[in-house]
């Protein structure tokens, strides 16, 4: 059966040239890079040239990169060892639209006394401001604050941010998982003093992830019991992971201008031809600032968890944001925040490319996709015909 | 992708009995866009008071749509009588079963059918909601109908409440009231074994063994849990059935420790001791 694969923001399909990069990691070279010995020693460089890779991604230096073994990792690591280096008396400040990595440990530290705000957002997902001014106002805090988000796609102004973090003395933290290597990051321009990045969101494996932190920025280890990562995340290195994450950095580098062009040219055909075939159907999120490759669009009076498993019959995989697909009974904390309505919510489904999406695969999705609808709304009590 | 039986995606690929019928006898529809499914059930009965058709129209999950297809093909050929019978459980086990957290479609079905045969007895047209004080306000469940599923499916934790009914899965205040009905209806349960003298199917313990078991289930299921918010529990003495514990550290004096005491302390011990302890708190 033919597959379409537009759930890339859930996880990408690992690179061709990723693999073949850590397969000798595996089966010839796999020494401890603390080591004093051969085997040791000839793993050392290919870690130093990763690091150089990834730091390269976001312009910082390879000292600012810490790998760890996931994006959870380095949000977890970024807020609660940022918070307890910074002292008792920081606050914690995030987002209701965070991703539930930020989210998680940011409700744990509030319930253990940290005083917390989750700064809401407009209709369409953007950050209300001056709700972050204010709670900035009411002292010194670590705010951790994505950079693009995982289910629509919306971008923060995530300079703006920055800066008003450190105008009000704060430490700031942005999960960047969705915006690495789909959108340019310059941490010399940009005063983020923590960056966490994912590898399976930019085709490298699951299993390996990186916390930028700037030099000279306070960090208590969440990872205690070596010496690893210059003493600030203990651990025997991932190797081949590492290698992976570094060419696939690399790559992202390089294909950052089809993210822009390709990716979003694609993106934008499934959008609009969605939107003409479907009706009562539309987008949730800002439509300027949003990634390249994330479309969420709601199908009115259908349920998402339905649409998905239709659409997997005929080989095309995408997310919803429905309660039934959440795990839970609450549909996406996400689109509650923007205000979508219930009959929006429950059959909303995200569409998310890679560089590898064809125009063959989103004519397929256009094909196919449109009865999928138009037959769950002849079996809907809502829809009124 | 949860794990659906052959069954259930057959129903929900080719669902039997889609639509409307022109003039129904009776007509349920039960939940609503908000609680994200719903059902519309419609049946036509035949001279002999046996239906002769049923429709649905359904909005929700993959398993809503293959409850409410198997609960139209379960009543079709039934009298009033008999369709008022069907349970929750049938229409599970006619799909070959539901994953535990999506029983709750079942039920959406037998509600609707509920509704419906209520509205053919009735006459009325109004959309039928079933009776009794409203627990869960997310999802605008009634206590007699968190009863009724409890005692119907044998149910004794919050979380399969939960997974049947919905309730408790919003923004969880409703917890409390919850362990409330499901203590009272367990209770009942106990009693009427004891009536018929039914016997637990467990191997009969001797004192030792079972304080044993108790001690083991305090420290790796309870105390866990309780530590968690600063409090600690001891057991204090078992006599029969009843188990004496007294709350420590941040429990004692809680004014929630009679809900802590229910139903995190019994629950666990009923689940790994015997089913028909009963937890008091010892107080000094």
């Amino acid at each position: 059966m033919k597959t379409v694969y537009l759930d890339n923001n859930a996880t990408s399909s690992v690179a061709p040239e990723v693999i073949e990069v850590m397969l000798p990691y595996f089966r010839d070279q796999w020494g401890n890079p603390s080591s004093m010995h051969i085997f040791g020693g000839q793993v050392k460089k290919p870690l130093d040239r990763a690091r150089e890779q990834v730091a390269a991604l976001i312009h910082a230096d390879p000292s600012e990169i810490i790998f760890t073994s996931c994006g959870t990792e380095s949000d977890n690591a970024a807020i609660r060892g940022g918070v307890e280096a910074a002292g008792p008396k920081f606050n914690v400040v995030t987002t209701r639209v965070e991703h539930p990595a930020v989210l998680g440990p940011c409700r744990y530290l509030g319930e253990r006394g940290r005083r917390l705000h989750e700064i809401g957002v407009d209709s369409s997902g953007q950050l209300d401001l001056v709700q972050l001014g204010e709670a900035l106002r009411e002292g010194p805090a670590l705010v951790s604050i994505m950079w693009a988000n995982n289910e629509t796609g919306v971008i923060f102004p995530i300079d703006e941010i920055a800066r008003m973090v450190k105008a009000a003395g704060g430490v700031f933290h942005t999960d960047a998982v969705q915006a690495a290597g789909k959108l340019p990051i310059d941490v010399r321009k940009i005063p983020v003093d923590m960056l966490s990045i994912s590898g399976h969101k930019l085709h490298a494996p699951k299993g390996i992830g990186v916390l930028f932190v700037r030099r000279g920025t306070r960090l208590q280890p969440f990872m205690l019991g070596g010496h690893q990562e210059d003493n600030r995340r203990a651990g025997t290195e991932n190797v081949p992971y590492i290698v992976g994450l570094g060419r696939a950095a690399e790559m992202a580098r390089e294909a950052m201008a089809t993210e822009m062009t390709q990716v979003a040219t694609l993106r934008n055909r499934l959008e609009a031809g969605l939107l003409a075939t479907c009706p009562d159907t539309c987008v949730n999120g800002d439509r300027v600032n949003r990634l390249p490759n994330t479309a969420n669009i709601s199908f009115e009076y259908i349920e998402g968890e339905s649409i998905l498993y239709m659409m997997s019959d005929v080989g095309i995989a995408a997310s919803s944001g429905s309660a039934c697909t959440s795990g839970s009974l609450e549909p996406s904390h996400v689109l509650r925040a923007m205000g979508v309505p219930f009959t929006a919510v429950h059959g909303s489904v995200r569409f998310s490319l890679s560089r590898y999406t064809t125009r063959d695969e989103i004519d397929y999705t256009l094909d196919r996709l449109p009865p999928i609808i138009s037959r769950l709304r002849s079996i809907s009590p809502f829809v009124k015909k | 992708m949860w794990d659906y039986t052959g069954k259930v995606m057959d129903h929900f690929r080719n669902p039997r009995n889609v639509g409307v019928i022109a003039n129904p006898d009776g007509v349920g529809e039960v939940g609503s866009l908000a609680c994200g499914d719903a059902l519309k059930l419609m049946f036509k009965l035949d001279q002999d008071g046996r239906i002769a058709e049923a429709k649905f129209q359904t909005f929700g999950c993959a398993s809503a749509i293959a409850s409410s297809s198997a609960l139209t093909e379960i009543v079709k050929g039934m009298t009033l009588e008999q369709a008022a019978k069907v349970t929750n459980q049938d229409i599970a086990e006619y799909l070959g079963g539901l994953p535990e957290q999506k029983m709750h479609c079942s039920v959406m079905g037998r509600e609707a059918l509920e509704a419906a045969i209520e509205n053919y007895r009735s006459g009325s047209t109004e959309k039928i909601i079933l009776g009794g004080k409203v627990i869960c306000n997310c999802f605008g469940v009634t206590e007699e109908e968190i009863e009724r599923v409890v005692r119907e499916n044998g149910l004794s934790t919050i979380e399969q409440v939960t997974n049947y009914t919905k309730a408790g899965g919003g923004c969880g205040k409703c917890k409390p009231d919850i362990a409330r009905i499901l203590e009272k209806v367990v209770l009942e349960r106990l009693e009427a074994e004891r009536k018929t003298g039914a016997k637990t199917a467990t191997r009969k313990m001797s004192v030792m063994e079972k304080i044993r078991l108790i001690e083991q289930t305090i420290e790796r299921e309870i105390r866990p849990l309780l530590k968690k918010d600063g409090g600690d529990i001891e057991l204090i003495d078992v006599e029969g059935n009843r188990v004496k514990v007294a709350l420590r550290g941040m429990c004692a004096g809680c004014n929630v420790a009679h809900f802590t005491l229910k139903d995190v302390v019994e629950v666990k011990l009923r689940e790994f001791v015997s089913s028909d302890l009963t937890v008091e708190e010892v107080r000094e």
